[in-house]
């Protein structure tokens, strides 16, 4: 019996060549047909702009600039690659970045009540927890009580942006803002093992462990299926709410890291809203440039990495070669266009 | 362009000389002569990739030809978009149709090609040269009955009308009723007839070989891309044709069924069951007996599947597995030894994006799986294991996607084979399959029943029903409305079970 059925898996070719080497013709659209161009669609493009910047900017390839950008991407490093499984399973987290400013708050609010390592190490755990708990209110009233994830992490996002006013009132000296500028807790962002910033090895670990777990887990398998059809996953015998209610409690978690982490770093809240909505718009367009799919079902957390990274590197390089950070915006607009049109292409391309 | 050019005697003659294609060097079609006679039906059989489909997407222009010609009234033609053939008089009526469901009938046959008066759509004049068109077709339709609404035989009548409204003579229909109770189906037969009474020619690809033969004037078979033969349908049966697709007989296309011990224990009780769409339903399956569930689309079958396999909420009712309660919770189901293969393996099967090896172990992740953790090892084997039961091969890491639709619903029966161990459901398992795999799944079915599995099987096709089970129930509005067993079990009987007037013998719920 005939396994190959070439009706299906062949491409449509609307427009063939009338004439001559057919062949040839053949053998090539079998081989980009075998092309992993999702992949190509984010490898190739960050080792050009690798080189690019190599050799365009003698101060980007130095130790201390790479340190300096992994230092401070890996907070948002570590949403990105939490959010990513949030999307493959099917949903969408428009809250994190609001949860990042939350729980920095909460945290700095906690260090500078208690004060000494008691308050910093209260502050560490407290504000993760609540990073925890909001993500798993999203995910209860995007499954259970049936409110589009997107519209319930944009509502929760309001929420979570004005109790981190409330909070932060408690936390203030004054009218400045909050400030954490002592040893007990900034030894969180200033330790540099082997000569890597804690951050960067925190964000390392999480984006193996995150990565490993959709690869090689039961519970990774069932993110993919949720996402890439939840009634077949459902009928399957897989609990798809309670696998979509776990994406969202780690992508929550992880903001509360990553909020815990930045405030050790810079070592203070500013109080802008703008800041969290640019950071998970960035999440979101790191997730989408990588190739992990919109609509859920396909993507990987290496992807997320690449893509955030890719976008990182763009916006040093702006930097080093003193271009008119006006132009940025603007670049990183048509990137994610070129990336979400290459995708819908390489899917027709396979049907 | 003309506008609604109708001539009134549409005729064409398309001819393929000696066409050839390929796709990524493998040969689909090889060297086909073939001639459609105006005001003909011409029917395409062979199995899923035989090249029936390629064929037709030659004549309809989505695909060139590599080699040979395609000739239409004497000329040459080389179509290069499905517009150019539009243009020439060839329309396709694809599987999945193509209509706004929002939009009524008349403004669906007209899609694009409205009548205008300084821009705006004329609806006088729209409805008028819809009555015009329907008129010289036969059709009776409301022009401004709501797509969305209708049942899909008249949807697809729709489509037709589209078709014919831009001229088109020679129809291309791609198994139109598949997706159709038998009542509609037989109205379909109809609108073909009329068509080809018209002087239209219709090229069908069917995989109901009762339907061939019932329709067409000429039928072509297939086989691995090469012309076989084309002969008057009267001079082919189900058994020549057969023969013709797959190169050897079939003896049947039934095994045997398996005997039921007397005494076989009841491995399934459902009493009083009411759901949604099911009102009160009682039966039972003994261990390695097939019970058919037939009727038609929309009685409540696939409901009775839903509700006993527990993915949708019972009202009341008990449904019990040997003599203890199941609750209706899929997880908790599965573990006591029930699968369901739902009706739609697209939407309610597989996971099209993945793998066919993840698609085939994802309800058995706790035996390639410790702790959560997989082994990758494991998986692999037991994904070749199970493939190789249901006969797939290939290599089970390319997406799911990729395999024709017989073998895709194999890669469900691969799933169930480990988990089930008393029940299992196969709602319309050969829906969109092709002949040689319709055995295999047959063979997979008669397999568990003699394992001693019940088996409740699913069907629109009376004949596949007679074939497998042992009993039958026949349902209608939700309620079983007959059983029949043993000589009882005809056509006839059930088809006047699921048709009988609902208020003289049904009942009032």
């Amino acid at each position: 019996m005939s396994i190959e059925t070439p009706e299906k898996t062949a491409p449509a070719p609307p427009r063939a060549p009338r004439s001559g080497g057919a062949g040839e013709q053949d053998a090539l659209r079998a081989f980009l047909r075998r092309v992993p161009w999702r992949s190509v669609a984010i490898v190739v493009p960050f080792l050009a702009v690798f080189v690019a910047l190599s050799i365009g900017s003698p101060a980007f390839l130095s130790a201390q600039n790479i340190g300096n950008v992994l230092d401070r991407q890996s907070g948002i490093l570590i949403i990105a690659a939490a959010a990513t499984l949030v999307l493959i399973a099917g949903g969408i987290d428009l809250s994190v970045g609001a949860t990042y400013m939350f729980t920095a708050v909460v945290c700095g609010t906690i260090i500078v009540r208690v004060g000494g390592e008691t308050g910093a190490a209260l502050g560490i755990i407290v504000g993760i927890l609540a990073g925890l708990v909001i993500g798993l209110i999203n995910g209860i009233i995007s499954t259970y009580l049936k409110i589009n994830p997107l519209i319930a992490t944009l509502a929760m996002s309001f929420i979570i942006l004005g109790a981190t006013k409330l909070v932060s009132q408690f936390g203030k000296e004054g009218v400045g803002q909050i400030r954490v500028d002592v040893p007990e807790f900034r030894w969180l962002a200033l330790l540099k093992p082997l000569g890597v910033s804690l951050p960067t090895w925190i964000a390392f670990i999480v984006l193996i462990v995150l990565g490993v777990v959709l690869w090689r887990t039961t519970f990774g398998r069932y993110v993919y299926a949720a996402g890439g059809n939840a009634e077949a996953a459902r009928l399957a015998g897989i609990r798809v709410n309670v696998v979509r209610i776990a994406t969202f409690a780690i992508a929550g978690t992880a903001a509360g890291l990553a909020g815990v982490i930045d405030l050790a770093r810079t070592p203070s809240v500013p109080e802008n809203d703008a800041i969290a909505t640019t950071l998970t718009f960035t999440v979101l367009a790191g997730i989408v440039v990588g190739g992990t799919s919109i609509l859920g079902g396909a993507g990987a957390v290496w992807r997320t990495v690449l893509g955030i990274l890719f976008i990182a590197m763009l916006y040093n390089g702006f930097t080093l070669l003193r271009i008119d950070p006006l132009f940025q915006g603007i670049a990183l607009g048509v990137i994610i266009l070129v990336a979400v049109g290459f995708d819908a292409w390489s899917r027709t391309r396979r049907r | 362009m003309p506008h609604t050019a109708i001539a009134d005697t549409p005729q064409l003659r398309v001819e393929l000389r000696g066409v050839g294609k390929s796709f990524g060097g493998t040969p689909v079609l090889r060297d086909i002569d073939l001639v459609l006679e105006p005001g003909s039906v011409h029917a395409l059989v062979g199995e899923n990739g035989a090249g029936k489909s390629t064929l037709s997407k030659i004549i309809s222009g989505l695909y060139t030809a590599d080699r040979g010609q395609l000739v239409v009234d004497g000329e040459r033609e080389h179509f290069t978009s499905p517009r150019e053939a539009l243009d020439r008089g060839i329309a396709t009526i694809a599987q999945e149709l193509a209509l706004v469901p929002e939009l009524t009938v008349a403004e669906n046959v007209f899609l694009g090609r409205e009548p205008r008066t300084a821009g705006w759509i004329d609806r006088k004049k729209l409805k008028r040269e819809f009555l015009e068109v329907a008129a010289r077709s036969g059709f009776d339709l409301d022009p401004d009955q709501v797509v969305g609404g209708m049942r899909t035989a008249d949807q697809q009548k729709v489509e037709i009308l589209r078709a014919l409204a831009r001229g088109a003579s020679l129809i291309i229909m791609d198994e139109p009723t598949a997706a159709l109770a038998r009542h509609d189906a037989e109205l379909l037969h109809d609108v073909v007839r009329q068509l080809a009474a018209s002087g239209r020619t219709v090229l069908l690809i069917s995989h109901f070989l009762g339907e061939v033969l019932a329709l067409a004037d000429t039928v072509t078979i297939l086989r691995d891309g090469r012309h076989i033969r084309t002969a008057p349908a009267a001079d082919e049966t189900e058994a020549t044709l057969i023969e013709g697709m797959l190169g050897r007989t079939l003896s049947s296309i039934f095994p045997d069924k398996p005997v039921v011990a007397d005494d076989a224990p009841e491995v399934l009780r459902v009493s009083d069951l009411v759901a949604p769409g099911v009102n009160g339903v009682s039966l039972s399956v003994k261990a390695g007996e097939i019970v058919g569930l037939a009727g038609l689309v929309g009685a409540g079958r696939s409901e009775i599947a839903h509700a006993i396999y527990g993915s949708v909420p019972r009202a009341s009712g008990i449904v019990a597995i040997d003599g203890a309660n199941c609750p209706a919770d899929i997880p908790r189901t599965l573990k006591k030894g029930i699968f369901l293969i739902s009706e739609s393996r697209k939407e309610q099967g597989l996971v099209l994006g993945r793998p066919i090896r993840d698609n085939v172990t994802l309800s058995n992740m706790g035996q390639i799986a410790s702790g959560g953790w997989v082994r990758t090892g494991d998986e692999r084997r037991a994904s070749r294991g199970l493939l190789d039961r249901v006969t797939v091969a290939g290599d089970d890491r390319r997406d799911v996607s990729a395999l024709s639709g017989g073998n895709q619903q194999k890669v469900l029966f691969g799933r169930a084979l480990q988990k089930v161990r008393k029940l299992l459901i196969a709602d319309e398992p050969t829906r969109g399959v092709d002949v040689g795999s319709r055995r295999a799944i047959y063979d997979l079915i008669v397999q568990q029943a003699e394992q001693g599995i019940g088996v409740l099987v699913i069907s629109s096709d009376v004949e596949e029903v007679l074939g497998l089970a042992h009993r039958v129930l026949v349902v209608r509005g939700g309620r079983i409305v007959a059983e029949l067993e043993g000589d009882a079990m005809t056509e006839e009987n059930i088809i006047t079970a699921a048709f009988a007037d609902p208020i003289t013998t049904g009942g009032a719920a």
